[in-house]
């Protein structure tokens, strides 16, 4: 290679190194590294959804039952801790992982921006003049980007909606989760709202089981056929168990008409225990 | 590789007797030549503002290989009194990784496992439009034309591709058995070429595919396990100066002419967080 031209200066580093941290921080420094704590923030992420959506399912068994499932949420080690302890522990856990999953996807994200001039920000979209001919890339892993968002806006709706009560307002009872849920789902734009961001979460869990065993290098050559397998199952279970709340509560199959207990604060707890201790 | 040699001869041939019309191209003449439009990318020089400039190329035959039909192009250019377009050849028989080319968006154009200069005209079609850009990537600066500056290669491998041994009396042949399946996968790593499609394919600019078969390579094979971690780290952080963040998404392997395996990405992955506990260890030991 001897250009006519001058010598582009090409082994120019294009990022600087930084001062390596004491072990086991100086993982999190690389790119790999990173990648790899996203991918066990994802795993745990992941764990979460899954224990979520089926918890979810309780739904489906009254408002007295499901009453029943967040009190043992509440009650989780068994008295052997202050009450809703082991929760906090889990809630403070869970905020940790996105946290640190938001940043190692939003750093590298700019690497690879950077590293390639101009790429556009869904997936290096706009790194070449002409049109790029993708192979592999596929629509869930070029959309990482968008989906993680999409999902991280909607947890902030969810949790106002569902665990701050900001979003129903009056009509919100803490503590009778059964009520909340199909108050606020019943509401056309809540429900289509619930219907898109779980969509995504389910594109985003696509791409996101394929890769993690890539990125933590747990691959043999001779199971790689079943992960694709494992990500599509995983994606369809999560994705159907979640779209069935908003579309079942907006079909009138899920409502309160053949309720028990009266719907407050006050009486109607104290009936929806009653009911739950009666299981 | 022997089987499409036997065929392009037995074309070679069917051209020059006009008697062998048996083997189906009955349109020998007409079949044969392909009159192409290219948009090929020029770019004075690194900071110069590049652009497509679009060349006719009538009765290009299906026998050239790309860079042929490139050579062409130029020879009319000098012709004309213009400045040749620049791209980077050597080998031309897809050995040494020096040809490269985005050629209608994809790395070393859209045939499965090959190389630019391996790519024939006979697998395009006539009255195709054809677009050329260098391969792209910040550590890959466009030195001129199609031209672009991989020595950001070269630093990785300085950081690690090589094993130290003491020179002396030469030892005795097969002294250090190697397990067949070691040697085999140290092989399917080593026939990367280092021609940096896999990076120019990545929308991220990930250099991944590239260093984990150069570790492969030594690092699954006795004679590389003594710098087994140091190389490790070295070459991941080294790579990590000049590219950019692996997704996953499977582009490089695709563009690859070598199809290196992605698996060899992940025992990297698995390699490199072993090596920094592992150096970790050693350290405390002295
Ligand atoms: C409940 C929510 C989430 C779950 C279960 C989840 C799960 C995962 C998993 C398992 C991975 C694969 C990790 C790897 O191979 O490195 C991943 C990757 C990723 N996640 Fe999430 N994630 C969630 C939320 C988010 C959010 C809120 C963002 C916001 C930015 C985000 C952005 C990303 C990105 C950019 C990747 C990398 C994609 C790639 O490898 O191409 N994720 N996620
Ligand atoms: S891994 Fe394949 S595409 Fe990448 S440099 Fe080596 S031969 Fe080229
Ligand atoms: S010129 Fe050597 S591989 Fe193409």
């Amino acid at each position: 290679m001897a250009p006519t031209a001058t010598q582009a200066a090409g082994s120019a580093p294009v990022f600087k190194t930084k001062r390596p941290l004491p072990f086991p921080l100086n993982i999190y420094q690389s790119a790999i590294g990173r990648k790899w704590v996203m991918a066990w923030t994802g795993v745990g992420l992941l764990g979460f959804v899954i224990v979520h959506m089926i918890g979810n399912l309780h739904l489906y068994e009254g408002p007295s039952r499901m009453y029943e499932y967040a009190e043992t949420l509440r009650d989780l080690g068994g008295g052997l801790l202050p009450r809703t302890l082991v929760l906090w522990i889990m809630r403070v856990g869970l905020l940790g992982m996105f946290l640190v999953h938001l940043h190692s996807a939003y750093t590298l994200k700019e690497r690879s921006r950077l590293a390639s001039q101009r790429a556009g920000f869904i997936g290096g979209a706009k790194k070449y003049e002409s049109k790029r001919d993708y192979i592999a890339a596929n629509y869930a892993s070029r959309t990482m980007r968008w989906t993680g968002p999409i999902v991280g806006l909607y947890v902030l709706f969810h949790l106002a909606d569902l665990t701050w009560g900001w979003w129903l307002g009056d009509a919100y009872v803490r503590g009778d989760p059964y009520h909340n849920v199909v108050e606020s789902l019943s509401s056309i734009p809540v429900a289509i709202l619930y219907v898109v961001a779980n969509v995504a979460l389910a594109v985003h869990i696509f791409h996101g089981t394929w890769s993690m065993f890539q990125t933590l290098g747990v691959n043999n050559p001779r199971y790689n056929g079943l992960r694709r397998n494992l990500a599509t199952v995983l994606a369809g279970v999560i994705l159907v168990g979640n779209l069935s709340f908003p579309v079942l509560v907006q079909a009138g199959l899920v409502d309160e008409d053949n309720r028990d207990c009266p719907i407050n604060d006050t009486t109607g707890l104290e009936c929806l225990a009653e009911a739950a201790e009666a299981h | 590789m022997s089987g499409t040699n036997g065929q392009s001869q037995h074309n070679g041939q069917s051209q020059h007797n006009g008697q062998s019309q048996h083997n189906g191209q009955s349109q020998q003449s007409q079949s044969g030549t392909l009159n192409l439009t290219l948009r090929i990318w020029r770019q004075d020089g690194p900071d110069a503002k590049g652009g497509f400039v679009t060349f006719d190329a009538p009765g290009v035959s299906e026998d050239m290989s790309f860079l042929e039909l490139l050579d062409i192009i130029n020879e009319r250019l000098i012709d004309e009194g213009g400045v040749p377009i620049e791209f980077d050849h050597d080998c031309r028989e897809g050995i040494c990784g020096t040809c490269s080319l985005m050629i209608n968006g994809r790395a070393h154009g859209h045939e499965v496992a090959t190389t630019t200069c391996q790519l024939h005209m006979r697998k395009f079609s006539d009255g195709d439009v054809i677009t050329v850009e260098p391969f792209r990537a910040k550590a890959f600066p466009v030195v001129r034309d199609l031209v672009v500056d991989r020595s950001s290669f070269d630093r990785i491998i300085e950081a690690g591709g090589y094993i130290s041994v003491n020179t002396g009396a030469v030892g005795d042949a097969n002294l250090t058995p190697v397990p067949k399946e070691a040697s085999d996968t140290s092989f399917d790593a080593a026939a990367c070429i280092g021609c940096g499609a896999c990076v120019a394919a990545c929308p991220n600019s990930a250099a991944q595919l590239f260093t984990s078969a150069k570790l492969a390579h030594l690092n699954l094979i006795p004679q590389g396990q003594p710098q087994r971690w140091e190389r490790t780290e070295s070459m991941v952080e080294t790579m990590e100066q000049f590219f950019g963040s692996c997704t996953n998404h499977g582009e490089c392997t695709e563009a690859c002419p070598k199809e290196i395996s992605l698996d060899f990405i992940a025992f990297m992955n698995r390699d490199y967080v072993k090596a920094k506990i592992k150096n970790r260890k050693l350290a405390g030991q002295n």
